[in-house]
C-alpha cells in the first residue's frame, strides 16, 4: 500500500518519458518530481520544448505513439481516498480517472471540442457520461457551467456552436466542459498562450476563483513568467527535460538558484531595468545560442553550452541541490547565485 | 534624431466584403512615424493592426485616407510608380515557419530580394548575400541550406536579412517576435535596434506584448476595433494612460512579480464584431466609465498635449484620470 501525505493530490517522481525514433531516443520528460497539494496550484514553466507538454499528457496517459512511460511514478489520490499509480494503470481504469477526476484544457480549444455538436450537447454527454442524470438535469447543469466561466446568455449559448463563437468564449466552453464532473485536478497545458492579455486575465482570474469555489487542485503549464508570478503557488521550470529549479513562487522571484532562471527573467523586456536614466533604450541581455534537442544534449550540465556561470566541475551532470528553504537547483555553483 | 515625418498615414479606411457582411478592419486611422524612430500598434486580435500595416504598405488596397511617404501619397502612384517605392518599403512576418518558402535556399530567398532591387551577379552577389547574413548574426554557410534546417529565431532573422536586401527606408514589422521564445526574442529585439541605429531605420512595429512594445518603441498607437483610442510618446502613455482602453489594456499585462500589487481592470466580454460595431464610442460596450453620450458620439483623436493624443468624451474627468495614475 502506498503512501502519501494526506495534503498532496498528485506526487510526480523520478518520471522518464522517452519517444524512440529509428534507433534514437528522445528523453523528452528524463526523471522529473513533483508534488501538487490540495487546492493549489503548480506552474512548470519553461521554452518550448523543454518537455511540459509531455510531462501533461504522460500524467493523462494520453502520450500519442512512440511516446512511452518508461520509469518513474505517478501517485494520485482519488477522490474516493486511494492513491493509484498512473504510470502503471491498466487503461480500463485510467479511463475512471480521465476527464472525470483529472481533467485537460489546451491552448486550442478546438483539441477538446467537436465542430459538429453544439456546446451544450457536448457538456450534457460529458456529465452523462460520468453521471446518471436525466437529459433535463444534464441541461440544467450544463447551464449552470456555462454561468460558472461567465458565458452570457447560457441558454441560448448551450445551442450554440463552437466556431459560432469568440476565441476567449470557447476557452471558457473548454473549461466548462473540463470541470463539468468536478475534477480534482485540473491540468492546463498553456490555456491562455494564445489569447489577447484581456481575455487571458478573465480566464485566470476565472481559475483563481474556481480554485477557491472548488478547492481544485492546478497544473499550471506555461512559457510566461508573468503568468507564473499571478497563479502559481510553487513553480517547477524544465530546461531539456529535466526540472532545473523548483521552488514555491516568491522564493523563485525573489531569487533564482539557476543561471537558466535568472537568464529568462533578465531577458524579458522591463522599461524601467532596461530604459536609461533619458530613456535611451539599454540592450536586452538574452541567454545566448538555442536550446539543445533532446536528442543531443552536451554531456554534463545540458545548460552549460549557454551558461556564464560554467566552471570546469560543469562537465559532469549535476544532481538537484537544496538551495534555500523548500528550493531545489540543479547547479553546481547554486550558493554563488 | 531628427523629428521630421517620413510616413504620415490620415484617415485610413478599410473594408472586406464577406458573404456575411462588411468588416470595418480599420476606420479612419491617422498616425505619423517620425525618421528614424520605431512607432508601436497595438490592440487586442482583430483590432485591425495587419491591416493597417499592410494599407500602409499598399499590400492591401485602403477604401480611403492618405498616406504620405517621404512627401509623396503613396495611393495616387500609378503601380509602375509605386514598384520604385515598394524596395523602400519593406515587411517582416509574425511567423518565421510559413514566411520563407521552404522550397529555396537561403541565397535564393535573399538573392530574389536583390534582384528586384538592385541586381549583381556572381561573387558580387555572394558577398552581399554573405554580409546580410552576418549583419543579422548568421554564418555565411547558412546560404546553402534551407528554411527548415533553421529554428524560429533563425529563420526570423532570415527574414530580416531578405528585408534588408533592399535597403528599406521604412519596414513594417508584425509581430516579428512573437512566435520566439523570450531568450530568443531578445536576441532579435537587440538585432532589431541595432540595425535601426546603424541604418537609421524607421518602423511601424505590430505587437501584442506591451511590454516589449514599452521597451523598443519610442511612440505607441492603440487600437480597438479598427480606430485609435490613444495615441503618444511611450512614456508618457505607459505612465500615464489616459483612454480607458490603454487603461484596461496596460493593467491585464500580468507582471512577473508575485509581489506586485497592481489594481487590475478585468474588461468583461469580448471585443464586439467589427460587422455590427457599437455606436457613438466602439469601446462603451466594455468601459466602465461609458455614459449615454457616449452611444451617440464618435470621439474625435483629441490632442491633449506633447502629442498625446485621446479619444474619449470623458478623457478630462477626474475619474478617469486618476485611474490611470494607478497603474
Ligand atoms: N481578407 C479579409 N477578409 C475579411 N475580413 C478580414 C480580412 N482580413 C482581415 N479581416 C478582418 O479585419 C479585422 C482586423 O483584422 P487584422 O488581421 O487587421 O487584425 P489584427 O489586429 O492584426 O489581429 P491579430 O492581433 O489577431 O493579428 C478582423 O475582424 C478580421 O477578421
Ligand atoms: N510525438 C512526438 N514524437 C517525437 N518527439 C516528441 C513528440 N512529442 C514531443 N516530442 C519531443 O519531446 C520534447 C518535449 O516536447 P514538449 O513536451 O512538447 O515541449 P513543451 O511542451 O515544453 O514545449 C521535444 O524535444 C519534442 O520534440
Ligand atoms: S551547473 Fe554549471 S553550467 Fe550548469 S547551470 Fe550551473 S554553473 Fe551553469
Ligand atoms: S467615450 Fe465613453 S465609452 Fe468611450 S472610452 Fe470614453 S467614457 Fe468610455
Ligand atoms: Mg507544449
Ligand atoms: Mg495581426
Amino acid at each position: 500500500m502506498t503512501v502519501l501525505p494526506d495534503d498532496i493530490v498528485l506526487k510526480v517522481s523520478d518520471l522518464q518519458t522517452h519517444f524512440e525514433l529509428g534507433g534514437r531516443v528522445a528523453k523528452s520528460v528524463d526523471g522529473v518530481s513533483f508534488d501538487v497539494r490540495r487546492g493549489e496550484t503548480v506552474a512548470v514553466v519553461g521554452e518550448s520544448g523543454s518537455g511540459k507538454s509531455v510531462t501533461s499528457l504522460s500524467i493523462m496517459r494520453l502520450l500519442s505513439s512512440p511516446g512511452r512511460i518508461v520509469g518513474g511514478s505517478i501517485l494520485y489520490r482519488t477522490s474516493q481516498g486511494q492513491i493509484v499509480d498512473i504510470a502503471a494503470l491498466p487503461e480500463r481504469k485510467m479511463r475512471a480517472i480521465r476527464g472525470r477526476e483529472i481533467a485537460m484544457i489546451f491552448q486550442e480549444p478546438m483539441t477538446s471540442l467537436n465542430p459538429l455538436y453544439t456546446v451544450g450537447d457536448q457538456i450534457m454527454e460529458m456529465i452523462r457520461l460520468h453521471e446518471p442524470v436525466s437529459a433535463a438535469e444534464a441541461r440544467q447543469r450544463a447551464k449552470k457551467m456555462l454561468d460558472l466561466v461567465e458565458i452570457p446568455a447560457a441558454d441560448r449559448r448551450l445551442d450554440e456552436y463552437p466556431h459560432q463563437m469568440s476565441g476567449g468564449m470557447r476557452q471558457r466552453v473548454m473549461i466548462a466542459l473540463a470541470l463539468s464532473c468536478n475534477p480534482n485536478l485540473l491540468i492546463a497545458d498553456e490555456p491562455t498562450t494564445a489569447l489577447d492579455v484581456t481575455i487571458q486575465a478573465q480566464i485566470l482570474d476565472l481559475l483563481r476563483r474556481l480554485q477557491r469555489e472548488i478547492g481544485m487542485s492546478i497544473l499550471f503549464i506555461t512559457h510566461n513568467l508573468g503568468v507564473v508570478a499571478e497563479i502559481a503557488h510553487d513553480v517547477v521550470v524544465m530546461y531539456t527535460g529535466r526540472v532545473v529549479e523548483k521552488s514555491p513562487v516568491s522564493g523563485l522571484f525573489a531569487h533564482q538558484k539557476h543561471p537558466y532562471t535568472r537568464g529568462l527573467l533578465a531577458c524579458i523586456p522591463n522599461a524601467s531595468r532596461d530604459r536609461g536614466a533619458a530613456g535611451e533604450r539599454l540592450r536586452l541581455n538574452p541567454i545566448p545560442g538555442n536550446v539543445p534537442s533532446v536528442t543531443a544534449l552536451p554531456p554534463g550540465c545540458s545548460f552549460a553550452p549557454r551558461c556564464s556561470y560554467r566552471i570546469p566541475h560543469c562537465d559532469e551532470a549535476p544532481p538537484l541541490m537544496t538551495a534555500g528553504p523548500s528550493h531545489l537547483s540543479r547547479c553546481w555553483r547554486h550558493e554563488a547565485l | 534624431m531628427s523629428t521630421e515625418t517620413l510616413l504620415s498615414v490620415q484617415g485610413l479606411t478599410k473594408q472586406f466584403q464577406t458573404r456575411s457582411g462588411t468588416v470595418r478592419a480599420v476606420d479612419g486611422v491617422s498616425f505619423d512615424v517620425k525618421r528614424g524612430t520605431i512607432v508601436g500598434l497595438v490592440g487586442e486580435s482583430g483590432s485591425g493592426k495587419t491591416t493597417a500595416g499592410r494599407c500602409t504598405l499598399r499590400l492591401v488596397e485602403p477604401n480611403e485616407g492618405r498616406i504620405v511617404f517621404d512627401g509623396v501619397d503613396l495611393r495616387t502612384l500609378p503601380e509602375r510608380e509605386m514598384r520604385a517605392y515598394r524596395s523602400r518599403l519593406q515587411i517582416i512576418f509574425q511567423d518565421p515557419y510559413s514566411s520563407l518558402n521552404p522550397r529555396l535556399r537561403i541565397d535564393q530567398i535573399i538573392g530574389e530580394a536583390l534582384d528586384i532591387h538592385r541586381p549583381v551577379k556572381g561573387s558580387a552577389r555572394r558577398d552581399r548575400i554573405a554580409e546580410l547574413l552576418e549583419r543579422v548574426g548568421l554564418n555565411p554557410d547558412a546560404a546553402r541550406r534551407f528554411p527548415h534546417e533553421f529554428s524560429g529565431g533563425q529563420r526570423q532573422r532570415i527574414g530580416i536579412a531578405r528585408a534588408l536586401a533592399v535597403e528599406p527606408d521604412f519596414i513594417v514589422a508584425d509581430e516579428p517576435v512573437s512566435a520566439l521564445d523570450v531568450s530568443v526574442q531578445a536576441q532579435v529585439l537587440n538585432l532589431i535596434q541595432d540595425l535601426q541605429q546603424s541604418f537609421g531605420l524607421t518602423m511601424l512595429f505590430i505587437a501584442h506584448d506591451l511590454s516589449v512594445v514599452e521597451y523598443l518603441c519610442d511612440e505607441v498607437v492603440v487600437m480597438y476595433l479598427g480606430r485609435v483610442m490613444e495615441r503618444g510618446p511611450s512614456r508618457e502613455i505607459y505612465a500615464m494612460p489616459r483612454h480607458p482602453y490603454t487603461q484596461a489594456l496596460l493593467s491585464a499585462a500580468p507582471i512577473p512579480d508575485p509581489a506586485a500589487s497592481r489594481q487590475r481592470i478585468v474588461l468583461k466580454g469580448d471585443i464586439p464584431s467589427p460587422m455590427n460595431p457599437p455606436s457613438g464610442c466602439v469601446f462603451r460596450t466594455r468601459c466602465r466609465y461609458a455614459v449615454e453620450a457616449c452611444a451617440e458620439i464618435v470621439p474625435p483623436l483629441e490632442d491633449i498635449g506633447s502629442d498625446h493624443h485621446v479619444a474619449c468624451i470623458r478623457q478630462g474627468d477626474s475619474e478617469v484620470i486618476s485611474q490611470g495614475l494607478t497603474l
